[in-house]
């Protein structure tokens, strides 16, 4: 957060988190209704959201929410119970708030209107007509000053406490003083001996003689805070004052009031902000200044003329753990996200009819913010995909002797450099069978063309497979699957089902920790050195000098007996020049297909840190994106997915070359 | 240079009071909770402290009240923010050691006038 960040953005951001929080305490609500925890938690986001709300400038948030806190008010203090059909209403509620927040202009009043109708019928609160006012910013301004001038006694005694409260007399004093003609003269009668006395302790009165334009209630306002703690007599030099207290504590004049309905223009730009736990930012500081202590080592070493092996070995140690420490900050738990599909699949099991229950498990696992954040639209489809195709019919799953409520378990977990997230159902399973009808008759797969059971499953990823004439068994599994997929190898992560006939399914979404840095492996083809991403390359062999003297056709390896495509770099990237005499082969996988990649020569472990292509590289599709080298030269990141995909089309084009030519 | 520590678990809350008071001249500490002001305050000297009073972990009143015990902190003034509603906690804060308050929602203006009265 930048110093000119604008407070509103802020906000923007903060009311988001307040309001899953409040979701989250709402739905949960729901299953625990007496849990006064849970009320007081979704009280405290609204009265934040409130409070902050008004402050910058969002009078109709601010004034919405009052409402809501005042009818939900009534739930804390026990006198409503938040039943389903209040939590329902509540969960509205918080979309208008968020829907106030990002597109004031799309809010509809009469919604709010009818929102607030609904809520207040339930909990009965009393129409809160004062509402609006009381979150609008006061209008108390001091009364101007009167033309007049008027002269004042005023007799200032304050309790012994006020010191240590933390009032200084002597700077309301001056305030005073800067009033009018002000003259002070100071009654130490109460002072103590010496050894009696007690430093924190104010045994002064002070008299004050005062000449103004300003009315007694600036002065009353100097004391403002001090006023329960102190004596103060105010008598007008010519007329008799009246005693009293102002009701209302300092105020500023309030300048421009604010125009209610003013539309709330949101910034263009996403606040693009991240909380940091303080103590990352503690270990990164420690590991920056060991950094410069090593730099200055550096230095000196440098200019003797001697060593620095030692030095760059501290270095070396230094940058890795700043980048891990790095990455730290850029992690966020993916619970944030779950929450989310909780409400969803309230909605979906409210809509469908059916009883399901989420599990969620692994929720403080870290993922990178930006994976975070794109991952809520794929793991949204696959969960509604599951609850919505996967789970039976209560009735249905009597029948197959199951629980009637549906489970929905979403599990998260670290493997290694990847991260785990796993949708399972307890639903009817994936039928191979009829996809693969399905893939034949659409064409997708050659009929009876060999298939693994989950190369089957990954059709219903295929855009052409997500039709809504997919029907019963399969029903429509597969709608917007291929968004699932698309994102999924965007962040170069892959898919993975498992399923069986009658016990459910499971899918899962293997993903890289970040996407800034990567593991790479570095190879060489002709003079242009390239990087593959480690996590998909399964081994490295040598090229047979039989297939390396084969022709442009059909090139296959025998891996332990499997046949593996590969494609040969140089040809592919127009390398001229003489290939190497001894090339390799680099096998990479991505959701289970193989293909081996011919380079010239392999360079050893890379730590790669991604740059991305430039606009008009953006298109080409063999590169995912660009490194920079030791040596300060460029190397391209091959995009396996990609390269997979291109070696599959060569393979087909390949076929049917050949069934022509039969 | 005055230092103000400013105790909020709104983000944006603290960024208006740290925009507006370092503006004016002040240095700002933030803290998002009461237990993170103790630990703030009790490592670095601070000479105006502004808390919310609505915080999770440890809620303002108790800050105060812990603040106040912290011989250091005798004589600091301490304001917190309250809105108009939450009329009946002044006095109870006050009774914690509170030294005044600001009312939300505030402006800029206002939050400058508390600081200036209390650290002249």
């Amino acid at each position: 957060m930048s110093e000119n960040t604008d407070p509103a953005d802020i906000f923007r951001t903060e009311a988001a988190e307040l309001l899953e929080q409040l979701e989250t305490a709402l739905l949960d609500l729901e299953r625990a209704p007496a849990d006064s925890n849970l009320i007081n938690q979704a009280f405290r986001a609204l009265h934040t959201i409130k409070g902050s709300g008004a402050m910058f400038g969002f009078e109709q948030v601010a004034a919405f929410t009052h409402e809501f806190e005042s009818a939900f008010d009534r739930v804390r203090k026990g006198e409503t119970a938040p039943d389903p059909e209040l939590i329902a209403i509540a969960l509205n509620a918080k979309d208008f708030i968020r829907e106030l927040i990002e597109k004031p202009e799309e809010a509809s009043a009469v919604i709010g209107m009818c929102i607030l109708t609904d809520l207040r019928k339930l909990t009965q609160a009393p129409q809160a007509g004062a509402a609006l006012a009381a979150v609008g910013p006061e209008a108390a301004a001091p009364a101007p000053p009167t033309s007049e001038l008027q002269h004042w006694r005023i007799g200032v005694r304050f309790h012994k406490d006020v010191l240590i409260n933390g009032s200084n007399p002597l700077l309301l004093l001056d305030e005073l003083r800067a009033l009018g003609d002000c003259n002070v003269t100071v009654d130490c009668r109460d002072l103590p001996d010496l050894a009696a006395l007690e430093p924190a302790v104010c045994y002064f009165t002070w008299n004050v003689e005062l000449t103004t334009t300003h009315p007694q209630s600036a002065i009353e306002e100097v004391f403002v805070f001090v006023l329960d703690e102190m004596e103060l007599k105010i008598e007008a030099g010519t007329a008799p004052a009246t005693e009293g207290r102002p009701a209302v504590a300092t105020q500023e004049p309030a300048g421009e009031p604010p125009a209610a309905d003013a539309a709330i223009k949101r910034g263009g730009k996403e606040a693009a902000t991240i909380r940091v736990p303080a103590e990352r930012l503690d270990e990164m500081m420690d590991r920056v200044g060991e950094l410069v202590i090593a730099q200055a080592r550096l230095s000196q070493l440098a200019g003797a003329g001697a060593s620095t092996n030692g030095v760059a070995e501290e270095i070396e140690r230094l940058t890795s753990s700043l980048r891990d420490a790095m990455m730290g900050i850029r992690m966020l738990p993916i619970g944030s996200l779950f929450g989310r599909f909780r409400r969803l699949v309230h909605d979906i099991s409210r809509d469908l009819k059916k009883e399901i229950e989420l599990v969620a498990e692994g929720e403080e696992t870290e993922l990178d913010k930006t994976m975070v954040e794109r991952l809520a639209d794929p793991l949204i489809h696959v969960i509604r995909n599951a609850a919505d195709h996967g789970l039976e019919q209560p009735e249905a799953r009597i029948a197959a002797g199951k629980p009637a409520v549906g489970r929905i378990r979403l599990v998260a977990r670290h493997a290694g450099a990847e991260v785990l997230i796993a949708v399972s159902d307890d639903g009817r399973g994936l039928d191979a069978k009829r996809i693969r009808a399905k893939a034949e008759e659409q064409g997708l797969i050659a009929p009876g063309a060999p298939m693994s059971e989950q190369q089957l499953y990954q059709l219903i990823f295929h855009p052409g497979f997500s039709t809504a004439s997919v029907v019963s068994a399969l029903s429509g599994r597969g709608v917007g699957m291929d968004v699932v997929r698309r994102t999924i190898d965007g962040l170069r992560g892959s898919i993975d089902i498992a399923s069986e006939a009658g016990k459910g399914t499971t899918i899962t979404l293997r993903l890289p920790l970040t996407l800034a840095i990567i593991e790479g492996l570095l190879v060489r083809v002709g003079d242009a050195r390239y990087v593959a991403p480690l996590t998909s390359v399964e081994e490295c062999v040598e090229l047979p000098p039989v297939v390396g003297a084969g022709s442009r056709g059909r090139s296959f390896l025998n891996i332990r007996g499997e046949l593996v495509p590969f494609l040969r770099l140089r040809e592919m990237f127009g390398e001229s020049g003489e290939p190497d005499p001894h090339q390799k082969v680099v096998i990479v996988s991505h959701n289970d297909a193989r293909v081996g990649l011919v380079v010239d020569q392999i360079l050893g472990g890379h730590q790669t840190v991604i740059k991305s292509l430039s606009k008009f590289h953006a298109d080409v599709a063999s590169f995912s994106g660009a490194t920079i080298l030791g040596d300060g030269a460029v190397a391209l990141i091959l995009d396996v997915p990609q390269l997979i995909a291109a070696a599959q089309k060569r393979e087909a084009h390949v076929n049917s070359g050949k069934s022509e030519a039969a | 240079m005055k230092t103000i520590l400013t105790v909020d678990d709104s983000a944006s809350v603290r960024q208006m009071v740290r925009i507006a008071l370092t503006g004016a001249g002040y240095a700002v500490v933030e803290a998002g909770d009461g237990v993170q002001g103790l630990s703030v305050a009790k490592r670095q000297a601070v000479n105006l402290v502004i808390t919310d009073l609505n915080m999770p972990n440890m809620n303002g009143l108790e800050f105060i009240r812990s603040l106040r015990q912290l011989p250091p902190y005798r004589g600091v003034p301490i304001v917190f923010l309250t809105t108009e509603s939450d009329d009946s906690l002044k006095s109870e804060a006050k009774a914690s050691g509170a030294t005044g308050w600001i009312t939300k929602p505030f402006k800029q203006e206002q939050l400058l006038a508390v600081a200036k009265k209390l650290l002249g």
